[in-house]
Formats: C-alpha cells, structure tokens, sequence
C-alpha cells in the first residue's frame, strides 16, 4: 500500500551568525515544527548551523527557468551598471 | 548569564545580533534612527539627481543616470526592510520623515544646480557614503550588515560614473573645467560634513561605538575621506577648495581647515538650500501614489474574498 507522502518543506540553514541562510535542500513533515526538528537531524549532524528556517515548498512563487532570458534580459544592456565599465586615469582607478 | 550580558558577550566576540535575540530598548532605539536616517537619505538623495535625468547631455549618460537613481531607490528599499526587522512599520517610518522627526543626510539639502553637480555628488558625496558603509558592513546588527554588504557592491558603480563626468570636464573647454571646479568647490565641504560632528560633539558616538553600532569615529571616516580625495582632485587638474590641507608626516595623514559648524548645523535644522523642496516633494509624490495603493489593497480584498467564497 502507498502511502500519502507528506507536504515538502525547503531548508535554509545560517552556517554561523551573520551570514544569510542559504538553500541547503528539502524533506517531507507533517508540519513546520516537525519540519524544524528532522531538518536539525538530517542537515545539521555535523554543527553546520546556528539557526534553520524552513518554508512549505508550495509557499514559494518562483520564476520560471524557461522565461528567464526575457524576465531578466532588461539589464542585458546595461553594463554601465557595472563599475568596470568607466575606465579612469591610472593613478585614481583603485576608486 | 543575565540577556544583557549574553547580549554584551556577543557584542565582544564580535558575533552579530539577530532580530529575534535579546537587545536593550535603547540599542534598538539607536539602530532605528540610525537605519531608518540611513534609508531616508537614500530615498531623498534620488531627487536632486533625478532632478537632472531629463537634461543629462547625452542618452549614455541619461542611461547611467537613471540606474544611479534606481540603485538609490533600491537601497532605501533594503534599509527600510532592514529597520523593519526592529518592530517599525513602514507607514511609521515615512510619517517620521515627513514630520521631520527623522532625519536624512543632510548634504541633499543643497541644491543641484549644473550638470558638473552630477558629476561631483557621484564622486564625493558617494564617495563619502561609501567610505562610511564599508565600515558599517562589520556593523553589529546582522540585518543593516547584509544590507551594508549588498549596498556597497552595487554602488561601486556610483562613485566612477562621477569622477568620469568630472575627468570629462575637466579635459573640456574652459567653460567646462570652470563648471567642474564650481561644483567640486560647492560639494566638497558638504561631503565633508557629511561623517558627522567631531567625535567629542556627537551625541550618540561612544554608545554607538560600545555596541559596535558604528565600527570607525566620524573624525577617523573623515580622514579617510579626506586622505583619499587629494590625489583624486591633482589627476583632474582642479584646485583643491581647503587652503589649509597639508600632508603631515608625523601622523601619516593630510591636515585638514576646519569645517564650517554653524553651516552645518543651520542646514540640519532646517534652513539649507532645500529642505523644504524636498520634504514638500516627498509628501507630493506620496499623496499622488495613494491611488495605486488603494487599487492595490482593493484588489487584494477582493482576491481573498474570492478565495474564501471557492473554500
């Protein structure tokens, strides 16, 4: 008999104080609290963080690889964004 | 261990104090108007450049404007977020700088007045912002760090688009370099000015330092400023403004004339070029775009209310 899987959850653990939580992966739970607790026993055996979130897979609006040359190509043209682009005098170019 | 000295333990490790930990009412109290100061120059400095979008003298430089200006909006977007993490709204931040009760920087009380300012707020006032937040990216709260961190990589851009409007003008026409020296002589104190009164005068300097709020003295940022620019002013030809800077062997550093305080403070209290302009300006562009929040919540209502229909 198969079973009903549980709702997936992403993991997002802050390696050490200060630094962004980062995407590490994702596991099925019940709800967030249990979520909490198997991300700290599958994805923190070893220390690696001080502080975990976890977020309903189905929460999270992403955009779509297949767009993403049009979503983001309204900066494709300008690389006067960049500090780069402007070339200035030797003496002063470490500005 | 008592929250407090937990908190003070952190703070001396070096570690960073999250929004969910444990911080004195004054620690937080401090960082709000510290912040919150922080975004709002952000979000006022867009005006006296945006002011010149329409008449930049070529569509590259229109280009480079308009993202300069974007960026500032950008990074007053992830100040407030940042302040918000405190417990403020954003409603309660925008009603603190409109009634004046908060503050901004106030060097965007003067007013931008030729094509060569655009290129002088780049380099120095940038400039200056910049010296200032790549100390504050080691800043004790993890929020305005990141921020700090995010902010200063995007804003390299900022200070060389201006140098090289200046290294432009300064290679131009008689007219052109004598537009470069007027706004490197209007702007250069104003920059100056803007790390903040003297160490000894500055109200919340020795708690700031304590908690590890700010990490350098504005008189140090001052000279760092200061130090940097010289060689910046030589290769563009100009003639330095301070009469009275002199390298100084002994301490490793240029000295430096004194700053004008009565300036200073006449213009953070109200009476500079512009203050009203740009409060007025904010106040007008905030009304006009209260239709488009209304539609916003109108339409959100009426999502949700669909929603619980279906369910």
């Amino acid at each position: 008999m198969a079973t009903q899987e549980l709702d997936l959850y992403e993991v997002f653990l802050r390696s050490r104080r200060g630094l962004d939580h980062k995407h590490v992966g994702s596991l099925h739970a019940e709800d967030h609290e249990q979520a909490l607790e198997y991300a700290r026993d599958v994805y923190t055996r070893r220390s690696e963080g001080v502080s975990i979130w976890v977020v309903r897979s189905s929460d999270i609006c992403a955009s779509q690889e297949d767009d993403s040359d049009s979503f983001f190509d309204p900066s494709d043209d300008k690389p006067y964004r960049h500090a780069m682009y402007y070339e200035l005098p030797k003496a002063v170019d470490n500005m | 261990m008592t929250p407090e000295e937990n908190f003070m333990r952190k703070i001396e490790a070096g570690e960073k104090i999250e929004p969910k930990d444990w911080m004195p009412d004054d620690y937080r109290k401090n960082l709000i108007r510290q912040i919150s100061q922080h975004g709002h120059s952000e979000i006022i400095g867009m005006q006296p450049e945006g002011n010149w979008i329409t008449r930049a003298p070529s569509l590259r430089r229109k280009g480079i404007l308009l993202s300069k200006v974007q960026d500032e909006g950008g990074h007053g977007l992830y100040l407030y977020s940042a302040v918000e993490t405190l417990g403020i709204s954003r409603n309660e931040l925008i009603e603190a700088l409109q009634t004046g009760t908060a503050k901004y920087a106030s060097i965007f009380n003067y007013p931008a007045q030729t094509w060569g300012d655009m290129g002088a707020i780049g380099w120095l006032v940038d400039g200056a912002a910049i010296v200032n937040q790549v100390s504050l990216q080691r800043t004790s709260y993890g929020p305005y760090a990141r921020a700090m961190i995010r902010i200063c990589k995007e804003e390299s851009f900022h200070q060389r688009q201006g140098y090289e409007i200046m290294v432009t003008l300064s290679r131009g026409s008689a007219a052109q370099k004598a537009m470069a020296q007027d706004s490197l002589n209007r702007f250069y104190w104003p920059a100056l000015m803007m790390f903040g009164p003297h160490d000894s005068e500055s109200a919340h300097s020795a708690r700031s330092m304590k908690w590890k709020i700010k990490r350098e003295t504005n008189d140090d940022l001052r000279q760092k400023f200061v130090d940097q620019t010289v060689k910046q002013i030589e290769v563009l030809g100009l003639e330095h403004p301070d009469k009275d800077l002199k390298w100084n062997e002994e301490r490793g550093h240029y000295d430096f004339g004194e700053i004008d305080w009565d300036e200073f403070y006449n213009v953070i209290n109200g009476n500079g070029h512009a203050n009203r302009q740009r409060i007025e300006h904010h106040v007008r562009a905030h009304e006009e775009g209260e239709w488009v929040r209304e539609a916003m919540h109108a339409y959100r209502d009426k999502k949700r209310s669909a929603k619980q229909q279906a369910a």
